[in-house]
């Protein structure tokens, strides 16, 4: 068991050595080699690039051992009689093999252990494993969800055979069994691995899943009456090893081979959780947890996970709009800019307000600043909006960049913002760029008051009360629509791909704040996320030194802002 | 010294009715007692009280074990679905248990499960399982073994043991089911 | 051979049997006017071995059970000492328990059942014994509970040990304290088997865990070193410290010591409980002299020498063992079924094993195929079903066997069987999976023909002896 210390997120890291200088002599597979102490075997054989296949063993939940898939031969040093390994010709200790097989997942290490990951016997294991998993399971990979990221249909590849020589009935189970609001179970693909009742009892420290009955007709449960709906439930989905357990939202939906994969972010609120979005042909599907253990190891909520479907929300903006007689009509993007520029060019700096938003990037928000600093307009500040803290992945912050608009001095944190109502009613301030989608009648200033304005622009991706009383709307791009980067609430800076284009003829934001720039001061020179990086490395003291490609997929930790587990663990 | 001949009959039919009196709560709070380090651990005996108490085990008895040792419901039902002496529907006033394994087979335990059954006239229900008389009077199944292999075929009534039973011991036994 | 000894005339046996039975255990059980209450187990010296150990102290009563080479009768018979050896009281912070494993529940063993329910003071105060040499404060007494009064009889006997000052606080003025509480089980055979035992107390499904990391002697119960030993053996202790471990080790055999509680079932005419010197007796005394032979007149045909699990052995057969000669030299000797001695050693050396002590003796009569689904059967309904191969391989086994048995045989099903049990033995979490593994493979190794046969004739000649029973 590997005794790391304990993460409030996981309690259990087995891929994570504690002390990656600490290494010890091992062989596998005939060559000797080193490896952290105290690591598993499935983990050592992992570095070692050979693979030892296995179903129950997570290396964030606790090692039960049950699915004997990762049996492998072990080895240790022959003793001579003075109690000192016995050398080889080649100078390396004598292995004395088992001729029991042991579990690589809950075997660690020890100096001079002998591995064996593909002899006959380790084979025959495989093979015997397959087998009786098999024998009970239904065999209807193709009219199954699972096929294609499933590992009983992977290994048995490698490891089955093409007929069965099981000539019995099969256990019968539950099918369709509808669980929770978001997770479906068929307990005849079930291999009973319980990495699901693991992860919620030891992850979620929720007991709501378990097994009833007994033997071969165990069966995976949560109490009848009892819903499997806590806020984190589809991680399930992802770490059940086959078909048992899947999403109502994404099953039957697309074939997962036929799914693109963009590693990305969750904009769903300021912990930017790493995810990979599965789209195909413009349209999302699904995301899914990326592993990034300072952010959200390998989890992400159900909440942030399903919020992907306004993307095609019939109250999507997907062409630019220009209001005239009272009515919005589609315009081009050309007469909308100009006349966003036009319309601002009419008022003084002082009598404008900009709504730069904790929704845009690094990158939308510093051509905002260019454009700001050009115009001398000083009024800016972002909406706060409140997320639902829950002390392991969501944050209070509902923002995804709150801490990249205050590091790019774009935001009070809604102080300023709370005396623009007023402001605005005394006509102090005539115009309002609001950007990011904010709707404004929701953050409290009165639809007849931004009514009374000389200009309202308003670029977001849905309508609302605020783009509705716009004289100019400018159709933005949804995260999964584009690329950029943003500061997590623990100072993470993280990097956001797009994935598919956006609808119609909506446009990535940076595009359009440059755009407007061009036409209201002609500034120029930021063609690119790249091009916006130079510049920003050195005009913004935490990024200096950074740039586009140093951010990585993993992202990078600003000096500045505190580490996650540090804060988590405070 | 023994037990009498149908011991702990009274409670084997009928729902899970009936209160759960104070004498009840302390009987239960005394086993709690036996598991000073982890409460949980009187899962395995509040069952046994409660089925001893209501005849068997039902959503009533698994909800109020949770809450009374602050668990889960799962996290009795995996218990009461594990381990086949619980039960979650009513036996008969009369349970029957014949041992089915080796040593009792050799010694007759199928012509004694046959006797029985054709005495309490019961008719085969599916594959195996628990047999219960219409009248609920009696109920039948097999049991595996019951660890007194020298004196086979044996048979547990309700909570009393009986061995050797041939066809004769059977019908007495059925006969004294009152 | 056979034929002269099923000769022997009943009082014959009797008198080899009054010569050989050495009663420690059994010393009072059965005996005329001896009754389970704590006024008669004092009447002959209950409690004064107790008195004894306390004056001694726990290394001393430890070192004693070292020497005296006991193995442990649940199954496996692991040195006592040896298990007990995993843990230093003086050494260890966490508390330390001590369960008691009376779920007996191996096919063809019922020899706890005579102790608990006829002498439980007797267990209770090997019990104490060694609970107070390991610093025990907190022990357990695990009973299946099928054993519908033999709980209570347990619970009536611990409160009266505690009444007289054996049990509770400062035993007998020593300033000991221990407390032992009686645990139901609840049907589950699995519950056997240590670790599983020890979920099972702390309230979870009995899964048997993993080892490594969960050797009960370090992380045991509540996550505590934790020993589990038989109730056959923790008598034993009592009598080790009653005698002194060199004196026991003197009964039976070197590596064999002390007396063994034996119990026979199946096709014999005196079925029962016996008490023998271990290795003192063959199996064909055994069956001929101390059973009484093969009952109805008939043949021996098969015995499975040590609970279901043990390997079967089939008569006629003629082992090659190794054993100490007259010099004190390994010398290989060829050994009949009748002359293998009862000990650990011999049965292991003869492939099979001496396990928990239950003798199944099968006649002439008998169907191998039916007997198998019968044993098949059992291990299907009691596999707890953590892990894969036992979980499917078991019940895969079952069906087949059953399938055979009702006449449907396949002719690749013995082959099929056999490659199902090797996938099984050596591959589990726990040894269920051999207990399972043995009886098929060995029944098939020793009776294919039978099988081959039985398949040959099918449907039409499927017997109905109620011995199968694979309900």
């Amino acid at each position: 068991m590997n005794c790391c210390e304990k993460h409030p997120m996981n309690p259990w890291n087995h891929d994570v050595a504690k002390d990656e200088k600490d290494l010890v002599d091992v062989q596998v597979d005939g060559v000797w080699m080193q490896m952290p102490r105290g690591l598993n075997v499935v983990e050592v054989a992992h570095r070692a690039k050979k693979f030892i296949p296995h179903y129950c063993y997570h290396p964030k939940l606790s090692v039960v051992g049950n699915c004997r898939m990762c049996l492998f031969e072990m080895g240790t040093p022959k003793m001579g009689p003075d109690r000192k390994p016995i050398l080889g010709a080649d100078g390396k200790p004598e292995i004395a093999w088992m001729p029991r097989p042991q579990i690589g997942c809950a075997t660690n290490i020890t100096p001079g252990m002998g591995i064996r990951t593909d002899s006959a016997l380790v084979k025959d294991c495989r093979n015997g494993v397959m087998e009786f998993l098999l024998i009970n399971h239904p065999l209807d990979c193709p009219i199954c969800d699972q096929a294609g990221e499933c590992k009983l249909q992977e290994y048995s590849v490698e490891y089955g055979t093409g007929a069965s020589r099981f000539v019995e009935n099969k256990v019968k189970k539950p099918k369709n069994v509808d669980l929770g609001e978001r997770i479906v179970l068929d307990d005849e693909r079930c291999i009973l691995c319980s990495r699901c009742i693991r992860f919620s009892s030891e992850v979620m420290k929720d007991d709501v899943l378990g097994f009833v009955n007994r033997g071969s007709h165990s069966t995976l449960t949560a109490y009848p009456g009892k819903s499997f709906d806590n806020a984190y439930s589809l991680n399930t989905a992802d770490i059940c090893p086959v078909g048992a357990l899947t999403s109502k939202d994404f099953r039957f939906q697309m074939r997962v081979w036929f799914l693109k994969e963009t590693k990305s972010l969750c904009a769903s609120c300021g912990t930017g959780c790493n995810i990979t979005i599965g789209s195909r042909e413009g349209k999302v599907h699904r995301l899914t947890p990326r592993e990034n253990e300072s952010v959200n190891s390998q989890w992400m909520c159900d909440f942030g996970r399903l919020n992907f479907h306004d993307l095609e929300s019939k109250n999507r903006l997907d062409r630019p709009l220009l209001k005239a007689a009272g009515q919005q009509f589609p315009a081009t993007w050309t007469n909308a800019i100009q006349r966003a520029a036009d319309t601002l060019k009419k008022v003084k700096p002082d009598e404008i307000a900009v709504v730069a938003s904790g929704r845009l990037t690094n990158e939308e928000l510093f051509v905002l600043k260019r454009l700001l600093g050009e115009l001398g307009v000083t009024r800016v500040d972002t909406v706060m909006n409140p997320g639902q803290a829950d002390n392991f992945l969501r944050s209070g912050d509902g923002n995804p960049n709150s801490r990249g608009a205050e590091l790019l001095g774009l935001s009070s944190g809604g102080r300023k913002l709370g005396a623009w109502g007023g402001e605005i009613a005394s006509g102090k301030i005539k115009a309002l760029l609001v950007l990011g989608g904010e709707d404004l009648v929701a953050a409290g200033i009165p639809a007849d008051s931004l009514a009374k304005l000389e200009v309202l622009i308003f670029s977001g991706i849905l309508s609302n009360a605020t783009s509705q009383l716009a004289q100019v709307v400018l159709p933005g791009a949804a995260f999964a629509e584009k690329t950029g980067s943003m500061v997590n609430v623990h100072g993470r800076l993280q990097r956001m791909t797009r994935a598919i284009p956006a609808p119609g003829e909506a446009r990535e934001d940076w595009m359009i704040l440059r755009d407007l720039r061009i036409a209201l001061t002609g500034g120029n020179s930021l063609h690119s996320v790249e091009d916006v990086w130079k510049s920003m490395a050195g005009e913004v003291a935490q990024f200096s030194g950074l740039s586009w490609a140093k951010i990585g997929d993993l992202g990078i930790q600003l000096e500045s802002a505190p580490k996650i587990r540090e804060e988590v663990s405070a | 010294m023994s037990l009498p001949l149908h011991a702990g009959t009274e409670n084997c039919v009928g729902p899970e009715k009936g209160e759960v009196t104070p004498a009840f709560e302390k009987q239960a709070d005394e086993l709690v007692s036996r598991y000073p380090v982890s409460k949980r651990s009187a899962v395995l005996p509040l069952l046994h009280l409660w089925q001893e108490t209501f005849g068997y085990i039902g959503p009533r008895g698994v909800e109020w074990i949770a809450r009374k040792l602050s668990l889960q419901e799962i996290q009795v039902l995996e218990l009461v679905t594990f381990y086949p002496w619980f039960r979650q529907k009513p036996y008969g006033k009369f349970h029957f248990r014949v041992c089915r394994t080796l040593p009792c087979a050799l010694g007759g335990a199928g012509k004694t499960f046959a006797a029985l059954q054709k005495l309490m006239n019961l008719k085969e229900i599916g594959h195996g399982g628990t047999m219960v008389s219409e009248d609920g009077r009696f109920s039948l199944e097999y049991s595996e073994c019951l660890a007194s292999c020298g004196t086979a075929p044996v048979v547990l009534c309700n909570d009393a043991f009986h061995e050797k039973v041939d066809d004769n011991k059977a019908a007495t036994l059925v006969a004294e089911c009152k | 051979m056979t034929t002269k000894r099923r000769l022997l005339l009943p009082s014959a046996s009797e008198a080899l049997m009054a010569y050989k039975e050495h009663r420690l255990i059994f010393k009072n059980i059965d005996a005329p006017g001896y009754t389970r209450d704590l006024t008669c187990y004092q009447k002959h010296g209950g409690y004064e071995i107790l008195k004894k150990g306390l004056a001694m102290g726990g290394p001393a009563i430890r070192e004693e059970v070292k020497k005296s080479q006991l193995r442990g009768r649940g199954g496996a018979g692991f040195p006592t000492g040896t298990k007990w050896g995993f843990i230093d009281p003086a050494k260890v912070t966490k508390p330390i328990y001590l369960i008691c494993n009376a779920d007996e529940s191996e096919p063809g063993t019922f020899k706890d059942r005579q102790i608990i329910y006829k002498d439980p003071h007797q267990l209770i105060e090997g019990m104490i014994l060694s609970c107070f040499a390991n610093g025990v404060k907190l022990a357990y007494l695990y009973i299946r509970c099928e054993f519908t009064e033999g709980w209570r009889i347990l619970e009536t006997a611990l409160a009266e040990a505690k009444g007289a000052g054996f049990l509770g606080k400062n035993i007998l003025n020593s300033g000991y304290d221990l407390e032992i509480h009686v645990h139901r089980g609840a049907g589950a055979y699995i519950c056997g088997e240590e670790t599983g035992l020890i979920e099972s107390l702390e309230g979870k499904r009995a899964y048997p865990r993993i080892k490594p990391p969960y050797f009960p002697a370090v992380l045991g119960l509540y996550m505590c070193p934790t020993i589990v030993n038989n109730v056959e053996t923790l008598c034993h202790v009592k009598h080790i410290i009653e005698m002194g471990g060199e004196a026991y080790a003197k009964i039976g055999r070197p590596n064999n010591t002390g007396t063994r509680l034996i119990c026979v079932s199946g096709d014999v005419v005196r079925p029962g409980y016996y008490e023998f010197p271990c290795g003192a007796l063959t199996l064909g005394e055994l069956i001929q002299h101390v059973c009484g032979g093969i009952r109805n007149g008939n043949r021996l045909k098969a015995v499975i020498p040590g609970g279901s699990s043990a390997k079967v052995l089939k008569a006629g057969e003629v082992y090659k063992i190794k054993e100490a000669g007259v010099d004190g030299k390994l010398v290989e000797k060829e050994v009949k079924l009748e002359d293998l001695r009862l000990d650990f050693d011999t049965l292991a050396a003869a492939g099979s094993m001496a396990g928990s002590g239950g003798v199944i003796v099968m006649d002439h009569t008998r169907d191998m195929v039916e007997c198998l689904a019968n044993i098949s059967t059992f291990y299907a309904h009691e596999s707890c079903g953590q892990c894969t191969p036992c979980r499917e391989g078991v019940l895969w086994l079952k069906k087949i066997l059953s399938r055979i048995a009702e006449g449907h045989g396949r002719d690749d099903d013995p082959s099929l069987l056999k490659e199902v049990a090797d996938r099984i033995a050596g591959r589990t979490i726990c040894a269920f999976g051999e207990a399972a593994s043995w009886p098929v493979q060995s029944f098939l190794g020793k009776f294919r023909d039978e099988f081959a046969q039985r398949i040959r004739r099918n449907g039409n000649a499927a017997k109905k002896d109620f011995v199968s029973l694979t309900h």
